[in-house]
């Protein structure tokens, strides 16, 4: 479904993704983790061309994303896409963010994508704020409300980029449950996240990335209990062990 | 245009000297250092009325405030030229009406900044002072004014910029700055208007552009100086 | 003494109007000049970027009243002799002043939207074109929305000073509040009423602007604070 090629990318002087192969196949779920600075957060945003790459290809569904007549929009509509900040927009109600893709993106009517939008916010767990505006509602709830957000042009592929990281312990549960009923229903997701029992219970795949590379990829079951290559070792150690 | 800047740069210069008082470019620098130097005290008096706990001093300040900041600078000068002839029964020259409108509305300007800047020191500097047995004057003199009136600088260079820009409005009551010099050199030229206020609006572009570049050097070097940048 | 003869007081609400009426169109052009002016801004071209900043330093360095006499004095020699017959028969000194004092003021509003544009983060655009919205459309209904909103106070202060500067066309002849006050004085001599009297309306006019202003800016509040 998603294939990076040697994909290479600089900010400036700074090799900041060094040849990069990464698949994700229909229905997968893989957690990209790795210490910060890794360029993990960057290589999710290639894959939306919210980050432009120097050398290689990306193939979304076997298109190459950088193809003559590829329409940057359709792509990005084709992919939900979830902040760490959310980014939920703050003049529009909760439901206006949910339904301004379809409507203003799309161009459907209000009535035809109203119902759809309820739906999504009742999958989220947040059918009672459908007035609320993101500045009422706590990080968890305007989490929730950002994939209900991405959701709404049912994308075939959610991309969440940290997505638990600016919230309050209490509230990261509320956010991965919906995270975890999404990939039970075979959603393709590639998440960037530090929440390691997520990605022990949820995830078909980890990817272990530091300085620009992938340095492993294996099945959580291997990948938590005998990590191959000594800085995924020492990352593991630093997290379930955190050296005081 | 250029043929228009040869003849008549004297005259938009200086005016009519020294056949008569001086006019033009410099008159309107004149008016507008006078009018900046002279509307500090008078923004300062009025700032101090306004954050005067005793009414009387408070009320009448800020009441001044809001009318002369609440109309046009042009019907202030209106009021000069009519009403201070009615009030001293003299006759007053254009230069003084103007210059006394123009130090009235800066100083309604500046005593709101400076107003802002002293609401601005915290409560705790006023306190700390007055527990040291310091007097009311005593701690506006030397802790709040110092500190209020410090930030109040960089807003001077903009003030002169725009007293200059102002000045423009002698046009109006016949007084000889820029402006109205220019407009006698049109009524002379006659069939080229659009170069004369072209002119016009080159030289106010060229002061004050050069003005607030040159400004900003200056302030620039003293911070840097002051190792503040 | 102290107090205006109705008919007196007609002329000056004569001249209250033609100040409202000037204030009303100058700010339509002021708005959507600046408006036109932040969109080339923000295509970040350098021509664009050059164009929009010559325009705003020149208005910022020039007095105003020199700009509405240029309009006035200078301007129609470049028209047609038809055409300019044609403008000086029907209000010229009307329009011209409304477009100087719009095209001047403009520079300035434009600074205000500019200002209002950089306060809304990057995200907001990101998390737009994550969704697939397109540079325009995003624009139009995320970032501008947000940062007119936040422009709101200081594009209220700027339409009390053009209110104010709106005195400056009775220079070429507009028969506005000013001017009628003056022409009331010089017939009565009864100065001290006279200018009382406009001194009132033109701070009602303040008021009124000011009151407007603050409806629309709670009008605009972000609801629940900005917490988002």
């Amino acid at each position: 479904m998603i294939k990076l090629e040697k994909v290479n990318k600089w900010f400036g002087s700074n090799h900041v993704l060094r040849d990069i192969d990464f698949h994700v196949e229909k229905g997968e779920v893989v957690v990209v983790c790795g210490p910060s600075g890794s360029g993990k957060s960057t290589l999710i945003r290639t894959i939306n061309r919210l980050e432009p790459i120097e050398k290689g290809t990306i193939r979304i569904a076997g298109e190459d994303i950088y193809g003559k007549g590829v329409n940057v929009n359709q792509l990005r509509a084709g992919i939900g896409f979830v902040f760490q900040q959310f980014n939920l927009f703050p003049h529009m109600s909760v439901l206006d963010n949910v339904l301004f893709a379809p409507t203003i993106i799309q161009k459907r009517s209000r009535k035809e994508a109203v119902g759809l939008a309820h739906s999504l916010l009742e999958r989220v767990g947040l059918a009672e704020k459908v007035d609320a505006y993101p500045g009422n509602l706590s990080g968890g709830q305007q989490q929730r409300v950002a994939i209900a957000r991405a959701l709404a042009l049912h994308p075939p592929i959610m991309l969440f980029d940290e997505p638990t990281s600016a919230l309050d312990p209490e509230m990261v549960g509320e956010v991965l449950q919906v995270m975890k009923s999404l990939a039970k229903d075979g959603m393709t997701m590639v998440c960037v996240t530090h929440e390691m029992g997520f990605a022990r219970d949820v995830s078909d795949r980890v990817v272990f990335m530091d300085a620009g590379e992938i340095l492993e990829s294996a099945a959580p079951s291997t990948f938590f209990t005998a990590p191959q290559h000594p800085r995924a070792q020492r990352f593991l150690a630093d997290i379930l062990h955190p050296r005081a | 245009m250029l043929e228009i800047l040869q003849e008549y740069w004297l005259t938009l210069l200086i005016g009519q000297y020294p056949h008569g008082p001086l006019g033009g470019l410099a008159l309107t620098l004149i008016l507008a250092v006078f009018g900046l130097v002279l509307s500090l005290p008078l923004a300062l008096i009025i700032t101090l009325a306004r954050v005067s706990p005793y009414k009387v001093f408070s009320l009448p300040s800020t009441a001044l405030v809001q009318v002369v900041r609440g109309i046009p600078l042009l019907m202030l000068i209106f009021g000069a030229y009519f009403v201070i002839p009615k009030l001293t029964g003299q006759v007053v020259s254009g230069f003084v009406t103007l210059l006394g409108a123009l130090v009235i509305y800066e100083s309604a300007y500046l005593s709101e900044v400076m107003r802002a800047g002293v609401e601005a020191i915290p409560k705790g500097q006023i306190e700390a002072s007055r527990s040291l047995g310091v007097g009311y004057w005593q701690t506006m003199r030397k802790v709040i004014l110092p500190q209020a009136l410090f930030n109040v600088l960089p807003s001077m260079t903009n003030q002169f910029i725009s007293t200059i820009k102002e000045t423009s409005l002698g046009y109006i009551i016949s007084v000889n700055e820029l402006t109205f010099a220019a407009n006698q050199v049109n009524n002379l030229v006659l069939t080229k208007p659009l170069q004369v206020f072209g002119i016009l609006a080159i030289i106010y572009f060229i002061v004050c552009f050069t003005l607030t570049r040159g400004l900003l050097w200056v302030d620039f070097r003293v911070r840097k100086a002051r190792a503040m940048v | 003494m102290f107090l205006l003869e109705p008919e007196q007081w007609l002329r000056l609400l004569d001249g209250m109007w033609v100040t409202l009426q000037l204030f009303a169109v100058s700010w339509l052009i002021a708005f959507t000049v600046a408006l036109t002016l932040t969109v080339i801004r923000a295509t970040n071209v350098a021509p664009a970027r050059w164009f929009v900043d010559a325009y705003v330093e020149y208005h910022r360095n020039v007095p105003l009243l020199v700009q509405i006499l240029f309009w006035y004095f200078g301007m129609p020699e470049l028209l047609p002799e038809g055409f300019r017959g044609w403008l000086y028969q029907h209000n010229a000194e009307l329009s011209l002043a409304a477009i100087g004092l719009g095209l001047g003021s403009a520079s300035y509003v434009s600074e205000d939207m500019r200002s209002g544009l950089r306060a809304i983060p990057m995200t907001q655009f990101e998390a737009s074109r994550a969704l697939g919205a397109s540079y325009l459309q995003s624009m139009r209904h995320i970032i501008v929305p947000q940062a007119l909103r936040l422009a709101i106070p200081p594009l209220v202060s700027r339409a009390l000073l053009l209110f104010k500067n709106t005195s400056l066309a009775m220079a070429i002849g507009v028969a506005d509040l000013t001017y009628q006050t003056r022409e009331l004085e010089n017939e009565t001599y009864r100065t001290f009423a006279t200018f009382g009297a406009a001194t009132i309306l033109y701070l009602l006019g303040s008021f009124l602007i000011m009151f407007l202003g603050s409806r629309i800016y709670r009008h605009y509040q972000l609801k629940g604070g900005a917490r988002a």
